[in-house]
């Protein structure tokens, strides 16, 4: 909603809110936002710097200027060593952030569509559940939930990753927002008239309608297991099944528990993992900008 | 979940219907209502059994206590023990150790983010806007950056081997060690403030393009300055987003992990392994095996925050939700 007022605006007065400022308030501006873009991207350049060095200039060179160009030496060697395992720590990582994400995406968007649409005895419970499951804090979970799964024998199996990641109480919160958005409930009417049962309504008409919202659902919980520590860390033991993020925090252990270094590979390993993310993120800047402004006022 | 896509005979005349439907055929209302109440059906389940389950257990687990017969070999015997396991959380110097040291973190940590943001959010609101909207993607890379990367990022920055950063305070006869224990949360603080700066600005900066601008210029006729303005109209417009995100952080602060673990990796002397919450949690039930004590702690840890977010509720009148 902000985005469209703003975009419209900006054809009508480009003018910034505060009129004209006085040449010392406009030093000061610029100087305060320079400072803090430094501040933003230069910890990324550096790593960028850094993954072009060869372990030795690592040590010896300025952190922030390139040295010999090592690039494609290092993304060899991160790739080849211990038989392609960062490799496979990416596969593990897209098959869980996609398995994952996609039926997250399907189960929430259906529940956030009915909480929209229909009332039905129960509604308010269901909500309040969401809402409260909001203040729970994942703390009391990560140890029951352990234990649980070990009863489950799902422990140590991607399913562990997988499952769980299905049920998001914010996605639904989000879907709910969506719908009310995007789904005229007179449209349903019509279909209903025309004879469409409910589920058809839903996936000729409701499903369709909220595109935009599904696809900001499905970005965010992405990028959400891409990212995601914890859980990988509690529930998976064997490296073969291990994703990105667990797997450089065991590199990062190794620099410091052996005479092996691995800090190059560490640098080129983030690197890569961060790639993709971004490279995601600037593309699809519409849809998730829009999901957390929603998130933010809820 | 059956999914049926076939049409289906109508119960009642489609003239009744088109009317409002309301008060047309209960029972085809009800079936209505009944087919939407199944869409929500798959989440539920999921909901209960890796939500609402997980809580029961928390709760049941932490009433008992399993000790091992004799001098630690055998099987353990689970025997129930009532609260004691709450009673040894509540006399635990070193768990409440870890949640002062967070809290305190928290509470400098948070509302410093946030005023940065704010004065952020606030000259870029000064700026035009097709610039604003240029500078405001370069300022979210670390947003998009995943935590992990970016705390790893941070690491090597500190380090004296390979980072530019204590070189740099050389320069000015600073020799700073950023692993000290003086230091250590300074440096954690400023990796948070690094990862969560850019986005908290776009959402006060959400809030300030809402403000609407005929308030300014009327502010202006009435001689008011560009930074009165920026302080009496600006400021009021976005405090309760800015209370929100603030309220949000010191709960996710509170059950800070992954980054003093990571920073463990570098320097395990100043960060213990019971350095916060979670990670004593996380200790006790996976390095020391003590699952039922783990999940009293957990409880007692929720407990607190549920507390924490309570008052802040009651402080600022207005539920998030």
């Amino acid at each position: 909603m902000t985005t469209t007022v703003a975009v419209r605006r900006r054809y009508d007065d480009d003018l910034p809110a505060g009129h004209h400022p006085s040449k010392t308030s406009r030093i000061l501006i610029w100087t305060g936002l320079v400072l803090f873009l430094i501040y933003s991207v230069a910890p990324v350049w550096f790593l960028v710097v850094s993954a072009t060095k060869s372990q030795r200039d690592l040590y010896t060179t300025n952190g922030l200027w390139f040295a010999d160009f090592h690039l494609f030496d290092n993304v060899r060697d991160l790739f080849t060593y211990r038989d392609s395992i960062f490799l496979r720590w990416m596969a593990n990582t897209l098959l869980y952030g996609v398995a994952g994400t996609v039926g997250m995406t399907v189960i929430c968007v259906a529940c956030g569509y009915a909480l929209a649409m229909y009332q039905f005895r129960g509604r308010g419970i269901l909500m309040g559940c969401i809402i409260a499951s909001f203040l729970i804090p994942g703390a009391l979970l990560t140890i029951p939930s352990f234990l649980l799964y070990t009863r489950l024998h799902i422990v140590d199996t991607p399913w562990a990753i997988i499952v769980p990641h299905f049920f998001s109480a914010f996605s639904v919160y989000l879907a709910k927002v969506y719908a009310e958005g995007a789904v005229p409930p007179e449209l349903l009417e019509a279909a209903r008239v025309d004879g469409a049962g409910e589920y058809r309504a839903f996936f000729t008409i409701g499903a369709r309608l909220m595109t935009t919202g599904s696809a900001t659902i499905f970005l965010l919980g992405f990028v959400g297991s891409w990212n995601s520590f914890f859980g990988p860390l509690v529930f998976l033991r064997g490296e073969q099944k291990w994703t990105i993020m667990l797997g450089l925090y065991s590199w990062l252990n190794i620099k410091v528990d052996q005479s092996v270094d691995l800090t190059g590979l560490v640098i080129v390993g983030a690197i890569v993992s961060l790639i993709p993310i971004v490279a995601l993120m600037l593309s699809m800047q519409r849809y998730w900008r829009s999901g957390i402004t929603l998130g933010s006022l809820k | 979940m059956s999914l049926e896509l076939k049409q289906k005979p109508l119960t009642t005349p489609p003239a009744e219907r088109a009317g409002d439907v309301r008060f047309s055929g209960g029972r085809w209302r009800r079936t209505v209502a009944l087919k939407g109440a199944s869409f929500t059906m798959p989440f539920f389940a999921g909901f209960v059994v890796f939500t609402v389950v997980p809580v029961i257990m928390a709760l049941s687990k932490s009433l008992y206590t399993a000790k091992s017969s004799g001098l630690g070999f055998g099987a353990k015997t689970v025997t129930f023990s009532g609260f004691e396991n709450f009673d040894r959380a509540l006399h635990d110097a070193k768990f409440w150790g870890s949640l002062w040291r967070v809290a305190l973190f928290a509470i400098v940590v948070i509302p410093l983010i946030q005023f940065t943001s704010l004065v952020l959010a606030l000259l870029l609101d000064s700026v035009r806007r097709r610039v604003a909207g240029k500078l405001r993607i370069a300022m979210l890379v670390p947003y998009m950056s995943p935590g992990i990367v970016a705390t790893l990022i941070w690491i090597y920055l500190y380090s004296p081997d390979v980072g530019p950063l204590t070189p740099f305070f050389k320069l000015f006869g600073i020799d700073a060690n950023f692993y000290s224990s003086e230091l250590i949360w300074v440096s954690v603080g400023n990796l948070m403030a690094w990862g969560s700066i850019g986005f908290n600005m776009l959402i006060v900066y959400g809030a300030l393009q809402a403000v609407p601008r005929d308030i300014f210029d009327s502010a202006r006729v009435d001689g008011a300055s560009e930074w009165r303005i920026a302080w009496s109209i600006k400021v009021p417009y976005v405090r309760r987003s800015l209370v929100l995100v603030s309220i949000l952080g010191i709960i996710g602060t509170l059950q800070i992990f992954s980054e003093p673990l990571l920073f463990r990796s570098m320097t395990p002397e100043t960060v213990t392994k019971d350095f916060t919450p979670i990670m004593t949690i996380y200790n006790q039930a996976f390095a020391v095996g003590d699952f039922n004590y783990a999940a009293a702690l957990s409880i007692v840890l929720a407990l607190v925050v549920g507390l924490v977010s309570a008052i802040f509720y009651k402080l600022t009148n207005k539920a998030p939700t």
